[in-house]
């Protein structure tokens, strides 16, 4: 087992009292694995994602990657978020190598490092160019390559294409199915786009809100080789369906 | 019959369409035309109101006469002795107010415990205006340099660390965040994040502030002093030498005016990333 959440609390103090975000998470994440984590807002799948980065400290339970207890923010999990976080005085090269020069590795490797996976998320071209000059897509897959760059054991995903438009969207779906394969990272995306969560993973967990709870959990049994094409197949739509439903029941009985 | 049109800045330029244009840009003719006009019409009136002798030329002298003055001081060392004392004490009171600013500036943005212990204090302070401490500046510090340089760090060091504070608080919370999940310590974070993001507000607030300081030592120089604009100002009223005191104004303008473009310069230059 790789990253394990063992039944996982989290309360925030508002005005109106205690409020319980998240109510007994268990999940796990296995090495070289791509799991999603979809829920509707309200869920808490941000809240759980943080608590994984170490952003955040859980109310109870643990959280363990390889054995070891999860207690603050490290290069071990790396992580893209869904605003863009590139530093804008920093040219894209620099921005991959920082990772490293946080943790003092040599000009050198640093240097080698970042032109490796600015290859593998192919913007070599745009290493010397600032983060300004970058489309939406192409600052998350340099998000991805800094992330990447630290050698994480598991890759974590905060919505990382939500801001993106639809085909942008598409075009990044599937450079993440690519460059999972490639690479055999381990990754906990978080989305509330199902048919992303389809698409992309090999396991998905179902979050339902208030508080946020594991429903369910699906194993996708689909090609390992997806293109889009792969989304309007009759087993696709059957997967997707069936979460939507369960995300729907959710919803009305929140509505009742 | 076919005209051309919007080639040259001429009538066209001036129809509401183009001159009224919301948050658009204007032809680069017509923009280069009207900043022309924004000095020379201002002159021209100067000029025209001088020579039609309406007002006495002891009380609003012609440009000439102001052009002749500066002249004058220039080759009796006076503008180049005086623009240079004024200019050195600004200098090494705003380096000073500079040298504390920055640093506590970024300890309040960045640490709520500093802001808490400073902020009502540095709060209370700034509303007291800067000529107002004079008198008391002259009681401890006598009549030389040091009073008019603590003037103007007075005046210059609290608005400047507030405006760094506030620049320290707008950093985004995501990139500190991304920073510490890269491996990042808090001192790195301070260091190697939010100061360099902040640098570009740093060096806005120097330029707003510098004005401030640009005022205060004319203030400190016509109350107390040897040497400066301000005093030069001071004495060409005694002399009753409007032509002097016009000649000193608009040098004030002129360097504040090449203050403020040096630190746009030196913003471009090593903050290309903030430029829009």
């Amino acid at each position: 087992m790789h990253l394990e959440v063992n039944r996982l609390y989290k309360q925030f103090k508002t005005r109106q009292g205690p409020l319980l975000a998240l109510e007994d998470i268990n999940l796990h994440v296995e090495t070289g694995e791509f799991v999603c984590v979809v829920g509707a807002s309200g869920s808490g799948k941000s809240t759980l994602l943080r608590l994984v980065a170490g952003l955040d400290m859980p109310t109870a339970g643990d959280i363990t990657v390889d054995g070891a207890s999860v207690n603050g923010p490290g290069a071990d999990r790396g992580m893209v978020f869904q605003q863009y976080t590139l530093y804008p005085w920093m040219t894209v090269q620099k921005n991959v190598e920082f990772g490293l020069k946080l943790q003092g590795v040599g000009a050198s490797e640093r240097r080698d490092t970042a032109a490796y996976f600015l290859e593998v998320v192919g913007l070599k071209r745009f290493s010397q160019a600032l983060p300004k000059a970058l489309s939406g897509g192409m600052k998350q897959r340099v998000a991805i390559a800094r992330a990447l760059a630290s050698r994480p054991k598991i890759l974590l995903m905060d919505e990382p294409f939500g801001a993106l438009d639809v085909q942008t969207k598409e075009t990044m779906q599937q450079f993440m199915r690519e460059l999972w394969r490639s690479t055999g990272t381990s990754i906990l995306m978080i989305t509330h786009d199902v048919e992303e969560a389809v698409f992309l993973a090999q396991r998905i967990y179902v979050l339902t809100a208030h508080p946020g709870t594991v429903q369910t959990e699906v194993r996708l049994d689909l090609p390992t080789d997806r293109t889009y094409r792969i989304k309007s197949t009759r087993g696709f739509q059957n997967y997707r369906e069936d979460i939507m439903d369960r995300l729907r029941g959710q919803v009305s009985v929140a509505v009742q | 019959m076919i005209t051309t049109r919007f080639t040259t800045p001429t009538a066209d330029s001036f129809k509401p369409a183009v001159f009224w244009r919301l948050r658009e840009d204007i032809p680069p003719a017509l923009s280069a035309l009207l900043m022309g006009l924004s000095v020379l019409v201002p002159l021209a009136v100067w000029g025209l109101i001088a020579s039609l002798g309406v007002v006495n030329a002891k009380f609003l002298p012609s440009p000439l006469m102001v052009a002749q003055a500066l002249g004058g001081l220039w080759s009796e060392g006076f503008l180049l002795g005086d623009t240079g004392a004024s200019f050195l004490r600004v200098a090494v009171g705003f380096l000073l107010a500079a040298v504390i600013s920055v640093p506590v500036g970024i300890s309040m943005g960045a640490f709520a415990s500093v802001r808490s212990l400073l902020e009502p204090i540095i709060g209370i302070v700034r509303y007291m205006p800067a000529p107002a401490f004079i008198p008391l500046l002259i009681i401890y510090l006598g009549l030389g340099e040091a009073p008019k340089l603590a003037l103007i760090f007075i005046g210059t060091v609290f608005f400047n660390t507030l405006m760094i504070m506030d620049a320290v608080k707008f950093v985004p919370k995501e990139l500190l965040e991304a920073t510490y999940t890269l491996g990042g310590r808090p001192g790195q974070v301070l260091f190697q994040v939010i100061t360099p993001y902040v640098i570009p507000n740093i060096i806005d607030a120097f330029r707003i502030n510098m004005a401030s300081s640009w005022n205060l030592v004319v203030v400190a120089e016509l109350v107390a002093a040897e040497t400066g604009l301000g005093k030069r100002i001071l004495i060409a009223q005694k002399f009753f030498q409007t032509d002097e005191i016009f000649a000193c104004l608009i040098v004030l303008g002129l360097i504040g005016f090449v203050m403020d473009l040096s630190l746009r310069f030196l913003m471009q230059m090593t903050c290309r990333w903030a430029a829009n």
